[in-house]
């Protein structure tokens, strides 16, 4: 596992990236209106994908999160309020994902990377910190590879539509998106307490999330009055090759950085439960002095 | 004989009535936030005509969109403030000690809000119309439903996020930074629809937007309503 983390998924993205790019850039052919204009988009598109599989991710870890912290797996049904077939039917829908969840809780042990001192650490610790950890990482990765993904949109935007910027639905609703996840970052940076940062940020990054889908609809509603500005992407088989070769450099490399990170996210947890509830300078200092006064 | 009726259990119902009814008693007495929120709204729309220059003309056409962001500004102070009432003698810790539904808390506050919201829509618009020079196209009915689902719109999402940004760190920075990006769609119907109202609606497409923030309601009042517990447990 170690290696895997250390070796076998970095050099597959340097050398998958490197390939795909070299591809793109000296053996593909040309785009037939934009011209070489169009090679960013073996930079781009595999960005924009795993931006957005980033944060997949990370709303699957939020929602494990929240169903699996509130004790055991299938508390939801444990609690019989109406038998109406619409709230058995949702109490299914919540168990299934409660038992994906668990699994998914259970499966990110073997992928984890981490020494045998580690693991049995790990163990000690709640599951729950891993879902944490995983949902934070994978929401500051989306953040980092969704920015660059719309950089290099914009630079590729500039000579093809004219604008470094339009209003077109894909870019109003990537844009909301960004700043979604920046105003999950934050919280998580504002709140102490490590309970709470997992819950609220579980709770800000499902509603959030749920949110995507109604900004793209109604951002196309709202644009389809007026005009759409489309754009096309027919791909030549010439091109998929590179397309598809830098993709899976870009997932290698997301799951290196998804690594790395969530490990980090792991030690930070496990320094924040190791600290004493009242630090030595939070103790009341004045008590011996007071006492001896009473005395 | 008869047995002693037993003590049943608050329902979900009562208990949020009689929270609400704690809400609006405060505030009845105070009257400090839809006061604080009348004159926040009013200078708002004020500024948007000093920021313009005196075009009129501009000012009608995107009356419907100043008068939407003016009640979303009052509505982080509104939601902020509903929050802030009960950290004082941590009267949060006694409601949620009460053994009654947590999900109360989320349904009494967030009606709270949307009443004090939907209550301060109808103040200003009187003044915007004065100010910005628009008139009804269509109809006043369609005005209030507009102004209802708005802040109903806000309400919900803003509820949760005003729960958790109460106990936050820099809470005044992040709820807006939370809620802002949010309510866009709830926003955008909202103003689209406004606009129609206010300059005709020529092309029938008044009930699409309120389709969408009926949806956009149904979805974020149920979300809010099942996540809520989580978010003010301890």
């Amino acid at each position: 596992m170690k290696r895997l983390m250390k070796w076998v998924l970095p050099v597959a993205a340097v050398v998958l990236l490197g390939a795909g790019w070299y591809v793109g850039l000296a053996v593909a052919p040309p785009d037939r209106e934009m011209g070489d204009v169009q090679r960013i988009m073996y930079v781009h598109v595999p960005l924009q994908w795993m931006a957005m599989m980033a944060m997949f991710i990370n709303f699957v870890a939020a929602v494990a999160y929240l169903l699996s912290s509130g004790g055991n797996v299938g508390t939801v049904s444990a609690k019989p309020r109406s038998s109406s077939p619409l709230v058995s039917l949702l109490a299914l829908v919540v168990n299934l994902m409660a038992w994906v969840a668990h699994i998914l809780k259970s499966g990110w042990g073997l992928l984890m990377p981490g020494s045998k001192e580690d693991e049995a650490r790990a163990k000690q610790d709640e599951s729950g910190w891993k879902l944490d950890s995983v949902a934070e990482a994978s929401a500051e990765i989306g953040l980092v590879l969704g920015t660059a993904g719309m950089i290099t949109g914009s630079i590729w935007g500039r000579p093809t539509w004219g604008v470094y910027w339009s209003w077109d639905p894909r870019l109003t609703s990537e844009a909301i998106m960004l700043v979604t996840y920046m105003g999950y970052l934050v919280l998580r940076r504002f709140v102490e307490d490590p309970d709470k940062r997992a819950t609220w940020s579980s709770a800000v990054a499902i509603l959030g999330a749920i949110n995507l889908p109604i900004v793209w609809f109604s951002v196309r509603w709202w644009r389809s009055l007026h005009q759409v500005q489309s754009s096309p992407r027919t791909v030549d088989p010439a091109m998929v090759l590179p397309l598809r070769i830098s993709a899976f450099g870009m997932l290698a490399l997301l799951l290196v950085f998804l690594g790395y990170r969530y490990r980090q996210a792991m030690a930070e947890r496990r320094a924040e439960m190791a600290l004493p509830d009242a630090l030595p300078g939070d103790v009341p200092s004045s008590l011996p002095q007071n006492s001896s006064k009473v005395a | 004989m008869s047995t002693p009726p037993r003590p049943r259990p608050v329902g979900l119902i009562t208990a949020t009535v009689a929270l609400l009814r704690k809400d609006l008693l405060i505030e009845w007495r105070t009257r400090a936030r839809l006061n604080a929120i009348i004159f926040f709204a009013l200078a708002t729309l004020l500024m948007f005509s000093f920021a313009l220059g005196p075009d009129t003309k501009l000012l009608e056409k995107n009356a419907g969109g100043y008068y939407w962001l003016a009640i979303l500004f009052a509505s982080v102070l509104s939601l902020g403030e509903s929050f802030r009432v009960e950290s004082e003698n941590a009267c949060l810790d006694g409601v949620r000690l009460a053994p009654a539904d947590a999900r109360a808390i989320f349904l009494s506050k967030a009606v709270g809000n949307t009443l004090l919201l939907t209550a301060l829509g109808a103040l200003i618009f009187p003044v915007m119309v004065a100010l910005y020079g628009v008139h009804i196209a269509t109809s006043a009915a369609d005005l209030g439903l507009i102004l209802l689902l708005g802040c109903l719109a806000l309400s919900a999402p803003g509820t949760v996020y005003a729960a958790i940004s109460s106990n936050a760190r820099a809470r005044d920075v992040l709820l807006p930074l939370l809620l802002f990006p949010l309510v866009i769609p709830a926003l955008l119907s909202a103003t689209k629809a406004t606009t129609l109202v206010l300059q005709g609606d020529p092309m029938n497409q008044l009930g699409s937007w309120l389709g969408l923030l009926s949806g956009f309601n149904l979805i974020y009042w149920g979300v809010g309503f099942v996540l809520f517990p989580r978010i003010i447990e301890d």
